[in-house]
């Protein structure tokens, strides 16, 4: 593991780490049941260096911005690692987002050069917004021989002819922009600085240490700031291996256990969810006495670890459960959003330890994790090692807003001033988490202050965002909410959109009305549609800017009806 | 070669068995999420069963963004 102390930007870090294990390997690509490529810490240099050498010989100044739109693979931490080479600053986007968001971050960022993958390189170059694109050069991975690129060039040609020169940085230098979410008018850039990352990956190294032959499977979005820490910057700085594999389907993640001898994965709620479920299916089918085995030997597992996880212990009393994970896993770390206390047992009880953890791209990954020393699945842990936490405006119940100051937070949103105030608060990055910490200093989550939902999949919802499908609606004026946000309530579970709408005088909410709302709404895709509608009978309050008050609009909502008036979509 | 319609139908057959509800409530532009209830990694699995049916295999990212079975159906064709 290096000392990152000694270190002023990820670059340099990487740097030393390529030269310190160069026999060892870091990276392992698979595609179901093949495994398309190997490459050691040495051969990941090797093919990082021209592109580099590329991106500094076609003009790529230190500092400039630099996309990238990749599935988890190879060429994804190859391309990332050639930017900070060339002293780039990194702008990590979601795969997984539409043709025409990419195109409004691509702007928002400033990026001048992209790394894309052909296929959502192809979406990209069919959007409306396409021509107005401000690239300059756009790298295309594994596009088929005859394939029409549309100006950019081939990934796997973007060579340059010499050796690339390291532009260092300082610590206070822009590493990334990572998009925490919004767009639709509202991208929330986060700028994070090399000694951000640093010191977030000093922190959390001590409780998920790497070394030569740990292994890490990544499936969680590179861009995530989960993946991007625990599946690049720790197991690169401590010699370990990232198995990428190019499919989500269950069946291939769960072979991929035992045929990589994965040391760690990091997973969302949802997917611990499915991993929960597949396994409960195997128990039911066995037949009952072996059923009985099972249940007695769990008991016995549970006896044994609730006051620290004993991974050997339960190896060997669990042994058929275990070796369907490989046999090596020391750990899964779910994050992202609320996982339910009775899944973490599950694992629990089973002897899978599952550190549950809490933390925001703001604050560059993670703010606390639960140690399980002892177990306790109903808080998500303490703070990671130089966090300091601090419950504002605590309640007779001791919950209030999560307010976090570390070396981790962030530096502010690009080129957002206002919303940068209104998080950043006198050195405190607010959260609009509602906590409470307890006696043994554990974080208990309650639920969300801000206009705002999470999905089990980990993606923030922010209402405004998802306005201008309801555009043009015939209403007077209309807007969308996160229930909680109008009707607070103290729960991780559940959370909910609402539209409010207000009618024009003497309308009456007609059927045709609704079928419509209706309909637009089925447009959305499925995790962002409103789960239902509230007719106002009031204007809305408005600023000067003839903007919607939405703070007041709630308040007033919240004061006159309760949740139960809002009608299902 | 299957026509579009009798790939649709076989989609729709298919989905209506594995996630158990009745096929006559089934219709080719129907969202699945919606109509079935399920997650994006449910639909994944979905893929899974379609792909071994058909006998074909269709990368993940061929289904982001699809969440008719019309277009889920095309998808299909295409590589059969």
């Amino acid at each position: 593991m290096l000392d990152l102390s000694k270190y002023d930007s990820l670059g340099a870090a990487l740097r030393d780490a390529l030269g310190q294990w160069p026999e060892e390997v870091c990276l392992i690509e698979a595609d179901r049941e093949r495994e398309k490529s190997r490459l050691t810490y040495r051969e990941f240099g090797a093919a990082a260096a021209p592109i580099a050498a590329a991106l500094e010989e076609s003009g790529f100044a230190a500092a400039e911005r630099a996309a990238i739109i990749m599935t988890n693979q190879p060429r994804w931490l190859i391309s990332a690692y050639a930017v900070f080479y060339a002293g780039g600053v990194l702008v990590p986007l979601d795969y997984k987002l539409s043709a025409a968001e990419h195109l409004q971050l691509l702007a928002h960022s400033q990026a001048r050069i992209l790394f894309v993958e052909y296929p959502l390189w192809r979406a990209i170059t069919q959007a409306p917004d396409f021509p107005n694109h401000k690239l300059r050069r756009v790298l295309v991975s594994e596009a088929p021989p005859n394939a029409d690129l549309a100006g950019a060039h081939r990934w796997e040609e973007f060579q340059g002819s010499q050796a690339p020169e390291f532009r260092p940085r300082k610590r206070t230098d822009t590493a990334c922009i990572v998009y925490s979410s919004g767009t639709g008018g509202h991208p929330r850039g986060c700028v994070l600085t090399h000694d951000n990352y640093l010191e977030q990956c000093s922190a959390v190294t001590p409780v998920f240490p790497f070394w030569p032959g740990a292994r890490y499977l990544s499936i969680i979005p590179t861009n995530h700031a989960i993946d991007f820490m625990g599946g690049f910057i720790m197991p690169f700085t401590g010699g370990g291996t990232v198995v990428h594999l190019r499919t989500l389907r269950p069946e291939f993640i769960r072979e991929a256990f035992t045929k990589y001898k994965i040391t760690y994965m990091a997973v969302v709620p949802l997917i611990l969810k499915n991993l929960q479920r597949g396994l409960r299916e195997r128990f039911s089918a066995l037949p009952p006495f072996k059923k009985k085995m099972l249940d007695a030997l769990i008991g016995v597992n549970r006896a044994f670890t609730h006051g620290k996880p004993r991974p050997g212990l339960s190896r060997k009393l669990l042994k058929d459960v275990h070796s369907a994970f490989g046999g090596g896993l020391q750990a899964l770390l779910v994050g992202g959003a609320f996982t339910e206390p009775a899944t973490i047992e599950f694992f629990h009880d089973i002897g899978i330890p599952i550190y549950n953890g809490y933390g925001c791209t703001e604050a560059c990954t993670a703010i606390t994790l639960n140690d399980l020393r002892p177990f306790r699945p109903d808080t998500v842990g303490r703070p990671v090692r130089g966090m300091e936490i601090r419950i504002a405006q605590p309640d007779s119940d001791g919950i209030g807003e999560v307010a976090v100051r570390s070396k981790t937070v962030m530096s502010g949103y690009l080129d957002d001033p206002e919303m940068t105030a209104e998080t950043l608060v006198d050195g405190w990055l607010m959260t609009g988490d509602l906590g409470r910490v307890n006696t043994e200093g554990h974080l208990q989550l309650f639920g969300r202050k801000k206009n705002m939902i999470v999905t089990a999949e980990g993606k923030n919802i922010y209402p405004e965002d998802i306005e201008n499908k309801f555009e043009g609606a015939a209403v007077k004026e209309f807007c969308v909410f996160a229930a909680n946000y109008i009707w607070p309530q103290h729960s991780m579970t559940g959370e909910q959109l609402v539209l409010v709408f207000h009618l024009e005088p003497g309308q009456s909410l007609s059927d045709a009305l609704l079928q419509d709302l209706a309909r637009r709404n089925a447009q959305l895709l499925n995790y962002k549609r409103v789960s239902g509608y509230v007719a106002w009978d009031q204007d809305f309050p408005r600023n000067a800017a003839m903007k919607i008050r939405r703070v007041i609009l709630a308040e007033q909502i919240g004061k006159k009806l309760d949740r139960a008036a809002m009608v299902s979509l | 070669m299957k026509t579009i319609e009798q790939t649709t139908d076989e989609v729709l057959d298919l989905a209506a068995t594995h996630f158990k509800v009745a096929r006559e409530d089934l219709q080719p532009g129907d969202d699945f999420y919606k109509k079935l209830g399920i997650d994006s990694l449910q639909a994944l699995e979905l893929l899974t069963r379609l792909e071994n049916h058909f006998n074909v295999e269709l990368p993940d990212y061929e289904v982001q963004g699809v969440s008719d079975f019309q277009t889920l159906a095309s998808r299909i064709q295409a590589r059969l």
